[in-house]
């Protein structure tokens, strides 16, 4: 924590995983940075500059290069400031399984539960359920086969990080869309899994307040009923 | 040893291309398995539970999936060797990753739109596909490889969709070579190399099987 981290900027917004996904493996790493909130309706220049491709959130610049996609700049963030804290494992087969994971929670999990809360319609509905709770059992027996208290073992590591959507904002959509998904019957890993991963003191003190993101969320589904 | 590497591979997949470079870039003996699509072998199914596809590369009995992922495990499981597919500064190892992910995201969905389908469809996708070119060709600027004078992860991740090239200007009547001429100078450059070269097939032989392909895609709608 003592070394210098040169000039650190973080382009963020509150409400997004991706972004808490970076802020978090910062804290863990004890890198200083200066936080930038982003309107995603008025993208800043700077935004536009340093993610020209994407336009979005997060953006990383260090020492005046941009890195973008938080699965990259979580890898860049483990290998820069390799001192201390490792985010991910240090044996090629383990590092490619947590790759292999981390991958799986952003092409299959995130967009069939959030497919599954903001479709209406009653069949369709039932359809995107099912997918999504399909690929949540990939990682509920990935976790129960490991028996370990994260994805990463005793501490948390990329795919913890990469599955905070899981543990934090999942719930809050099941609450605002009237969605039942994550029971504790059909996932009791997963369940004990995001209790010691939301009240982990790193992860806890960076998440974004519960009320303002259940209200978002109310507010969208309200609208879309 | 052969038998301690083993890839489920399908010749004219772009990802297992992919991989098979990376093994050859390495001067890693495998032992290569064609799979049937149509009638997935219980290795496969075994190895490869979640996705069901191939690549995958079994090292001493431990199974590795998607492409990419792979090709980075080669890289730093034969670490030793001479050439590496990664740099070793983190920045430029990053931005080698985005790089990849973004070929990744953009080139083969969009892809399998200009040869797979017709009219506006295939128009939309071929302007896609040729602002992805456009990127690209920025992106690799007056550089040998994408990594600079290292072939590396990106050139990797790009050069099995060479092979396409001929399938995606004759369905959808337009020139790379004219377009994006420094894209397919470094595609010639890359092809010369024998891992490439042994790994990637003959555009016409990915033609016949890609039209191929789209008569079949047809007849089941």
């Amino acid at each position: 924590m003592a070394e210098d981290c040169g000039e650190v900027q973080f382009f963020g917004v509150g409400g997004s995983p991706y972004a808490r996904r970076v802020q978090i493996a910062l804290k863990l790493k004890g890198v200083k940075y200066t936080y930038f909130e982003e309107d995603l309706r008025n993208k800043s220049e700077l935004l536009l500059k340093y993610n020209p491709i994407y336009k979005k959130v997060p953006v990383l610049v260090h020492n005046g290069k941009p890195l973008a996609e938080s699965l990259v700049i979580l890898e860049y963030i483990d290998e820069n400031w390799n001192k201390n804290y490792a985010i991910l494992p240090q044996h090629p087969y383990d590092k490619a399984m947590a790759r292999f994971w981390a991958k799986f929670i952003d092409e299959k999990c995130i967009p069939t539960v959030v497919k599954a809360a903001w479709t209406i319609q009653n069949e369709e509905r039932e359809k995107a359920i099912q997918e999504a709770t399909e690929a949540l059992q990939f990682i509920e027996n990935e976790l129960k086969r490991y028996n370990h208290k994260f994805f990463g073992g005793d501490t948390i590591g990329l795919v913890d990080i990469a599955a905070s959507f899981i543990a934090y904002w999942l719930p809050l959509l099941e609450e605002a869309a009237d969605l039942t998904l994550l029971t504790v019957d059909k996932f009791p890993n997963l369940h004990k899994w995001s209790q010691e991963f939301t009240n982990h003191p790193v992860v806890k003190d960076n998440l974004p307040p519960r009320n303002g993101l259940l209200g978002f969320y109310k507010a969208r589904y309200a609208a879309l009923k | 040893m052969a038998d301690e590497v083993v890839l489920l591979d399908f010749w004219p997949s772009p990802f297992g291309m992919r991989v098979r470079i990376a093994l050859a870039e390495k001067g890693i003996d495998y032992e290569g398995r064609e799979e049937d699509l149509s009638n997935k072998s219980p290795l496969l199914l075994k190895m490869n539970p979640v996705n069901k596809q191939i690549p995958v590369l079994i090292h001493k009995g431990r199974p590795i999936s998607e492409s990419l992922i792979i090709v980075q495990y080669i890289d730093e499981a034969w670490s030793n060797n001479k050439s590496p597919l990664l740099p070793s500064d983190p920045y430029q190892r990053a931005n080698a990753r985005f790089w990849a992910d973004y070929i990744d995201k953009k080139i083969y969905s969009t892809g399998r739109l200009v040869w797979g389908t017709t009219g506006e469809v295939q128009e939309k996708a071929k302007e896609e596909l040729r602002e992805s070119f456009r990127v690209l060709e920025k992106e690799l600027a007056e550089k040998t490889y994408f990594g600079g004078d290292m072939f590396g992860l990106v050139d990797v991740a790009l050069i099995p969709f060479y092979s396409w090239f001929y399938t995606l200007e004759t369905t959808a009547n337009f020139s790379i070579t004219e377009e994006f001429p420094r894209l397919v100078s470094w595609a010639k450059r890359c092809m010369q190399r024998d891992s490439v070269s042994n790994s990637v097939p003959d555009q016409y032989k990915i033609y016949d099987f890609l039209l191929d392909l789209k008569k079949k895609m047809h007849s089941i709608e």
